[in-house]
């Protein structure tokens, strides 16, 4: 009875489940891009004041849109650092250690070396990106290794960054002010400011590395059947190793994006990245269980977290209400992309 | 008592099951055979309710019943042996026995595990299993595993009035010979207690056990031979419809192989899994591994893939002994491996059918880490030709195919990427006919173009149809080789007699 059923062509449906999962997340944020506007024009129509749908939005602005972007970049790398270990079908939950360090790190390096893009201190950025790879690739050796869990090991290496953040700041917050290195946020190309093409270039490194890299295929590889990569001669071990350090490379350019932003590097740099990341990853649409998904996906995730946090503030929303939204958003998008015939239980 | 009158399923796509006359009588060892895909495990999840079925009746001592659940089932008496063990194995014989049905000995919301004990130790005496009921499950072997399996639906007993059936899918699958003698006697003494249905790919035990025999091809009964008429020659003619002839294995393209020695074992022994096993493997050759499930077959084809390295003896591939055993350097050496799991270690579903194809030789296709896309692409579609796999096109989901078509794409893994030792495990398993015939057209010419292939078959009149030469092992021993011409084979009676 095996393959009885896989001989005959399905009939064509418009309506698959794959394209309902393939595109929903990219349909969510464009009603949800159409429906803050919407709820600003009810409120002005109410008060009796004029308001012309879309045209006079206070969300729907190229301010508005530029305030997303800036909020959204460096949890968009975090994010894309964290897609390739989910489709591994690991998970990686050290972020926020990890950006932490790399900022406190990359601001103490640069304070020392001079102080400016402009002296020796530009070393700080590559190194801080050494740092976030060393932190990345200890998490990978622990995780394979030692054989403990990827969600265990990584939670415990995020507590001895954040620990090891706090060692070395003694609790301080760290000034970083060179006006060159500030211009990621400060200069402003077509509106946007520069560290949301900083970003952009970031994406499309991901984007190659997952498409065209042969360390790209072995992530799906290793993800979609690890039995298997491991029968077809790929060296499972070696794929999860990279796999984490690439991770915690994006994590410090996160970090390096995030200390750019406020200018200000601290322990609490980190704060908040791993529930908003792994949430953009998954309402992205990345199988939490391997094999499916992408950096594009984890694009349209961040930016519907951000959206809906934005959103939520124009209309006015109280903030606590923000992550309610946000983890119910999460359980809907894994029932949605969890297909729950073949999976009958869940540990 | 028990009766299946006019019993139809429909799935999308397939009619599994039509128009199904079915009956047990009281104390009788009702034997079900037919080929993967005749509707045998349709017919079974029917009987013990996991399917509903579209069309007909089911009645008990002639009353219609209708069962929605396996839990309804049970409680009519009828129970189900599963092949792929049901027990939890960390928990304890007795907790297993009872699992679902622990209220008969709680009071105030506690177990009096005395109780149960001693119960469990009741049912097992019923299958003669000698064992202290709070042994953990996993400690226990596969027959003794089997037996409790047994002993947990013959609770039933004490539950149902009335008869009981029990059904026994592949019983024998992990029983060594003197297992499957004790677990047959104690069938039929069981009898007594209640009617089975024993399902079996193994057609001689079915022979020796069975009261009658329900023949089934394309979801339809199409034979119910007696044990005193029954001929395995021509059940098995009936299973597949047609002469199991040597036009369907292509024996008539079989060539003689070459002098090229491309594998070459020497005396080579992996802990209990096998022992001084020895045999060359030539350019050309069709080399069959034949013995029971778990005489150690299939660990001699991971030894060769390199997953699992030899504790004695050495192993040659092309000349050159190896020293350090994994799955990158039997790659290397040009082994492929067809394993019997596609979806697990066949194909990766998710990836599409270029992807899985240079999953091996991505290095080929790839500059310093970058891979080229455009040339794994064309070599896709070369081989998508070649072997005229059905797909729209390369960039389509593999676990979208269909089984022929995947075991299709994983062969062109292999072979485009040089292979030429091929193991083939269990190929066919689960193809259809049409399939399998494209399968052993692939054999015939892989041979033709110069590899040798290690195959571990479907059934015995494979391995004979296909091979040049074949090695029975029987509990990790080296038995009998027979060497084949076509024309001048060896029986399937001729193995069987030593493989078990």
């Amino acid at each position: 009875m095996v393959d009885t059923t896989a001989g005959i062509a399905p009939r064509a449906r418009f309506l698959t489940r794959e394209r309902i999962i393939k595109w929903a997340p990219l349909l969510v944020l464009g009603v949800l891009v159409l429906l803050f506007p919407f709820f600003e024009w009810l409120e002005d129509v109410r008060a009796g004041d004029a308001h012309t749908y879309l045209l006079d939005s206070r969300f729907f602005s190229i301010r508005n849109a530029a305030r997303i972007g800036i909020s959204a970049t460096p949890a968009l790398m975090v994010a894309i650092g964290v897609t390739f270990i989910i489709i591994m079908g690991s998970i990686d939950l050290s972020m926020e250690g990890t950006v932490s360090v790399c900022a406190v790190i990359f601001a103490f390096v640069f304070i020392a070396w001079g102080g400016t893009v402009l002296s020796w201190a530009w070393l700080a950025i590559p190194i801080a990106m050494l740092v976030g790879a060393a932190m990345g690739f200890i998490n990978g050796l622990v995780h394979v290794k030692l054989k403990i869990p990827s969600f265990m090991a990584s939670l415990a290496m995020g507590f001895v960054g954040t620990g090891l953040a706090l060692l070395l700041t003694g609790g301080d917050r760290v000034r970083v002010e060179d006006p060159i290195f500030r211009s990621l946020l400060t200069e402003r190309w077509f509106n946007f400011p520069v560290m949301v093409y900083v970003a952009l270039v970031f994406l499309l490194i991901a984007w190659f590395i997952q498409s065209r890299t042969t360390l790209g295929r072995n992530f799906y590889a290793v993800g979609g059947g690890e039995e298997l990569a491991h029968a077809s001669g790929l060296n499972v071990e070696r794929v999860r190793l990279m796999g984490f350090t690439l991770a915690g490379v994006f994590f410090a350019v996160g970090a390096l994006l995030a200390v750019g932003r406020i200018g200000i590097a601290e322990t609490a740099t980190g704060n908040n990245f791993m529930f908003v990341s792994i949430t953009a990853v998954v309402v992205g649409g990345t199988a939490l269980w391997g094999g499916i998904g992408g950096v594009w996906n984890t694009l349209v995730g961040v930016l519907i977290v951000n959206v809906i946090n934005n959103g939520m503030v124009v209309i006015g929303l109280p903030a606590f209400l923000q992550d309610a939204v946000l983890g119910i958003l999460v359980i809907i998008a894994v029932v949605l992309s969890t297909d729950r015939r073949s999976v009958s239980f869940v540990k | 008592m028990y009766e299946l009158r006019q019993v139809d399923k429909t799935f999308p796509g397939v009619h599994a099951l039509k128009a199904v006359d079915f009956k047990v009588n009281r104390g009788e060892i009702v034997g079900l055979v037919g080929e993967n895909g005749a509707g045998k495990s349709t017919l079974m999840k029917v009987i013990y309710g996991a399917y509903q079925p579209d069309g007909g009746t089911v009645t008990i001592d002639g009353t219609t019943v209708r069962f929605q659940n396996p839990r309804q089932a049970m409680d009519h008496g009828i129970g189900m042996v599963f092949q792929e063990q049901s027990l939890i194995t960390n928990l304890t014989v007795m907790e297993n026995i009872f699992l679902g049905y622990e209220a008969q000995f709680v009071s105030l919301g506690v177990i009096n595990w005395k109780a149960m004990a001693e119960a469990a130790k009741q049912q097992l005496a019923k299958v003669k299993l000698d064992i202290d009921p709070a042994t953990i499950t996993s400690e226990l072997s596969f027959a003794q595993r089997q037996l409790v399996e047994l002993a947990k639906v013959l609770t039933l007993e004490e539950r149902v009035d009335g008869d009981l059936v029990i059904l026994l899918d592949e019983p024998t699958s992990v029983l060594a010979k003197e297992e499957v003698e004790l677990l047959f006697n104690l069938v039929r003494e069981l009898t007594k207690r209640a009617s089975f249905i024993f399902v079996s790919h193994r057609m001689d035990e079915v022979l020796e056990l069975s009261d009658r025999i329900y023949v089934m091809k394309d979801g339809e009964v199409v034979d119910v031979v007696a044990h005193d008429n029954a001929d395995m020659d021509a059940i098995q003619h009936k299973m597949v419809g047609r002469d199991v002839d040597k036009e369907y294995y292509r024996e008539q393209k079989q060539k003689p192989y070459g002098n090229e020695i491309l594998l070459s074992f020497k005396s080579v022994s992996q802990g209990r899994r096998y022992q001084d096993i020895s045999f060359d493997l030539h350019k050309g050759e069709v080399l069959c591994l034949v013995g029971t499930e778990g005489s150690g077959r299939e660990a001699i084809l991971r030894t060769v893939f390199g997953l699992d390295a030899p504790t004695a003896g050495t192993v040659e591939i092309k000349g050159q002994t190896i020293a350090r055993f994994n799955a990158r350097t039997g790659v290397d050496l040009g082994v492929g491996y067809v394993p019997r799991e596609r979806k697990v270690e066949g194909i990766v579903a998710g990836m599409n059918v270029y992807e899985n194809m240079t999953l091996s030789q991505m290095q080929n296709y790839a500059a310093g880490g970058v891979l080229r896309v455009g040339e794994e692409k064309s070599l896709a579609r070369d081989w998508i030709k070649r072997l005229a796999i059905k797909t729209p096109n390369e960039n389509k989901d593999c676990g979208g195919l269909s089984g022929g078509n995947q075991q299709k794409v994983v062969l062109a893994k292999w072979r485009s990427g040089g292979s030429d030792i091929i193991l083939l495990d269990h190929p066919t398993r689960g193809l259809d006919i049409g399939a399998k015939e494209d399968v052993y057209e692939m054999v015939r010419e892989m041979c033709d173009a110069g590899a040798g292939i290690i195959l571990v078959a479907d059934t015995l009149e494979e391995a004979i149809g296909l091979s040049h030469t074949i090695l029975v092992i029987k509990d990790g021993e080296f038995q009998k080789r027979f060497d084949g011409t076509p024309g001048d084979k060896a029986s399937p009676y001729d193995l069987v007699h030593h493989m078990i």
